[in-house]
């Protein structure tokens, strides 16, 4: 309470202030600092209102409206959105995305989870396979999916060919509805897998030496160490990698374009690819927009319950409020 | 005495276990390395191969016949001189232009004072989560405004302007010492001078570390310039190398394909052979930053 009052004295004294700042902050000595101030952020602002800031405000226009690009744009309201709740496709490509999202990430942080904590040993030629493991996260998407898309051929892929040496009859992978998704989850992993290791070695090598030998002088087994120091100082690294992959992956394009082209049977097209297919295959810009702005709000609501639930299990957290 | 010697059993036991579980974390890591290595090797091993040999059965990994042939069929057949002049024009020009640009309002939001500086600032920050699938169609209309579709201005000068970049700036920037450049001003250095001699050679680290991550991520885009780029002329790699898969005619030639990925990765991985050391420090400390 008497904070509370502190703090608006303190605000009222602020606001005061902040005139007379303005004021003072062209004139006198602080002139030429207030004149260089803007000079050099204006190359970075003017481009990004133009580039950034006028391109999401138009997108609230374009949502509304039917806008082949060769005519002008018609005002139709919210009947995009009423076109959407019926659109079946819109309704697997969401799926689609859910299912990418939802598969991809979690196996690939607790693959990455296991790696980062073999290579947080003291052992030599750590470093050989930690850039062994980031490898395929640098390669380019596109070829990386050219790459994968030859070895998931069934008849002449590497995959079949080393199933069938084992005595597996393996499936048709990209060609099949049943196993397309979980071969663009494979694919996706195996490129991604070295940020969220990268991310969580760091975080592991961040943790004071001291917490283990407290721990061990108290008798704590290899797994107690594990499940009371290691997890608990690791979390702020798997929340980070948690949230950025899940917008991540509700964000990737590339793999999905290049591997399946969404099919067979858009049983692969994930909400990016119908954008681009709606906007840029069929022309419908307005259609396009109003299905970003649901990705949009999906990825703001995942991060909203991210940051919401991370209270309760991130270690150290604070909600700055 | 007994009690010693226990206790000297257990400490050779358990030097034992650790060079035990030491060569079984070398044969996980050595496994998974070779998962991962597997699509490389196989992609150069079959870049060497003839047709035949790619729909051989059973097939091998070492070709039989050695056509290094290859790689001067797919530059050509695909056009990739053009691609790459294209290519690095614009992952040099966008290197370029955000080095300068968010390290100018970098040292802007770190060190000068001038009012509205924080709100903006906050605003950059708010900005960086919007994805950039939102921004897809409003761009692509200002474009096509500007008429800057099937040009190459269209994949250089959005992207001259980061808000992460200049965020990453103004970080490390806040960290140098003031004294530095209270110094050079008192010695009559202009704000300009002051930035450029003293702030911008303290920065280096910084802007490594940018440069190689958007000239990564500049080489490897692929949606954006799949939308703006129609025209063959203005292609990027990426771009050359999905559209190079496509024209297949009845057998898909995956020989004269591997060798053009192989060609397109390769710039990718000497950058990051060379500049390894800031891009894990950009994403560890990115990292850090955004769980703190």
């Amino acid at each position: 309470m008497a904070a509370n009052l502190a703090r608006t004295g303190e605000n009222q004294r602020r606001k005061r202030g902040a005139v007379e700042d303005f004021k003072r902050a062209f004139t006198g000595l602080r002139r030429g600092e207030t004149i260089a101030g803007y000079l050099f952020l204006a190359p970075n602002f003017i481009g990004f209102i133009i580039f950034m800031l006028f391109p999401i405000c138009f997108a609230f226009y374009i949502m509304l409206t039917d806008w082949s690009l060769a005519k002008e744009p018609q005002f139709i309201g919210l009947k995009n959105f009423d076109t959407m709740v019926k659109d079946r496709i819109f309704w697997k490509s969401l799926g689609n995305s859910f299912y990418y999202t939802f598969v991809a990430v979690p196996t690939g942080i607790f693959i990455a989870f296991w790696l980062a904590l073999a290579l947080n040993r003291k052992m030599r030629g750590i470093i050989f396979f930690r850039t062994v493991y980031f490898l395929p996260q640098i390669t380019l998407t596109v070829a990386a999916a050219t790459i994968w898309r030859w070895i998931y051929q069934p008849e002449i892929g590497m995959i079949n060919h080393i199933l069938e040496m084992i005595g597996i009859d393996g499936p048709k992978w990209i060609h099949d509805t049943q196993w397309a998704m979980p071969s663009v989850i494979i694919m996706s992993n195996w490129q991604g897998i070295g940020f969220a290791m990268l991310i969580l070695l760091a975080g592991l090598q961040g943790i004071p030496e001291e917490y283990y030998e407290a721990a061990s002088i108290d008798g704590a087994s290899g797994w107690q160490r594990m499940r009371y120091v290691t997890l608990p100082m690791l979390t702020p690294a798997l929340f980070f990698v948690i949230v950025t992959s899940l917008i991540g992956a509700f964000q990737s394009f590339d793999q999905f374009y290049v591997l399946t082209q969404g099919g067979p049977a858009h049983a692969t097209t994930p909400l990016t690819l119908y954008i681009f297919q709606n906007a840029f295959s069929f022309f419908k810009m307005g259609y396009g927009a109003a299905l970003a702005a649901v990705l949009f709000v999906i990825i703001l609501i995942i991060t909203i319950i991210q940051w919401q639930l991370a209270q309760r299990w991130v270690f150290g957290f604070e909600n700055d409020e | 005495m007994a009690g010693l010697n226990a206790r000297q059993g257990g400490g050779f036991g358990q030097r034992q276990s650790k060079i035990l579980m030491d060569l079984l974390v070398y044969v996980v890591l050595s496994v998974v390395g070779v998962i991962f290595i597997m699509p490389f090797a196989w992609m150069v091993a079959n870049s060497f191969k003839d047709i035949r040999g790619i729909y051989q059965y059973p097939p091998t990994f070492i070709p039989e016949v050695w056509q290094f042939q290859n790689y001067t069929e797919a530059w050509t057949l695909t056009h990739f001189d053009l691609g790459f002049l294209n290519s690095a024009m614009v992952a040099a020009a966008v290197v370029l232009g955000q080095l300068f640009t968010a390290s100018l309002a970098g040292y802007a939001f770190a060190r000068l004072r001038f009012p509205g500086r924080d709100k903006i600032f906050l605003l950059y920050i708010s900005l960086m989560m919007v994805p950039f699938t939102v921004l897809l169609i409003p761009l692509y209309v200002q474009m096509r405004a500007f008429g800057w579709v099937s040009t190459l201005q269209a994949v250089i000068i959005p992207f001259l302007f980061t808000p992460w970049g200049t965020f990453m700036m103004r970080q490390f920037m806040v960290t140098i010492p003031r004294e530095l450049e209270d110094a050079a001003r008192i010695d009559g250095c202009g704000f300009f001078r002051t930035y450029w001699l003293i702030i911008l050679p303290l920065t280096k680290p910084a802007l490594a570390t940018l440069a190689i991550f958007t000239f990564v991520n500049t080489w490897n885009s692929f949606q954006w310039p799949l939308i703006v780029l129609g025209k063959p002329k203005v292609k990027t790699l990426p771009l050359l190398l999905a559209s190079f898969q496509n024209q297949s005619g009845m057998r898909t030639p995956w020989h004269l394909i591997m060798a053009a990925a192989t060609f397109v990765v390769i710039p990718v991985l000497i950058a990051f052979v060379v500049g390894q050391k800031y891009y894990v420090r950009g994403i560890v400390t990115s990292g850090i930053k955004g769980g703190g």
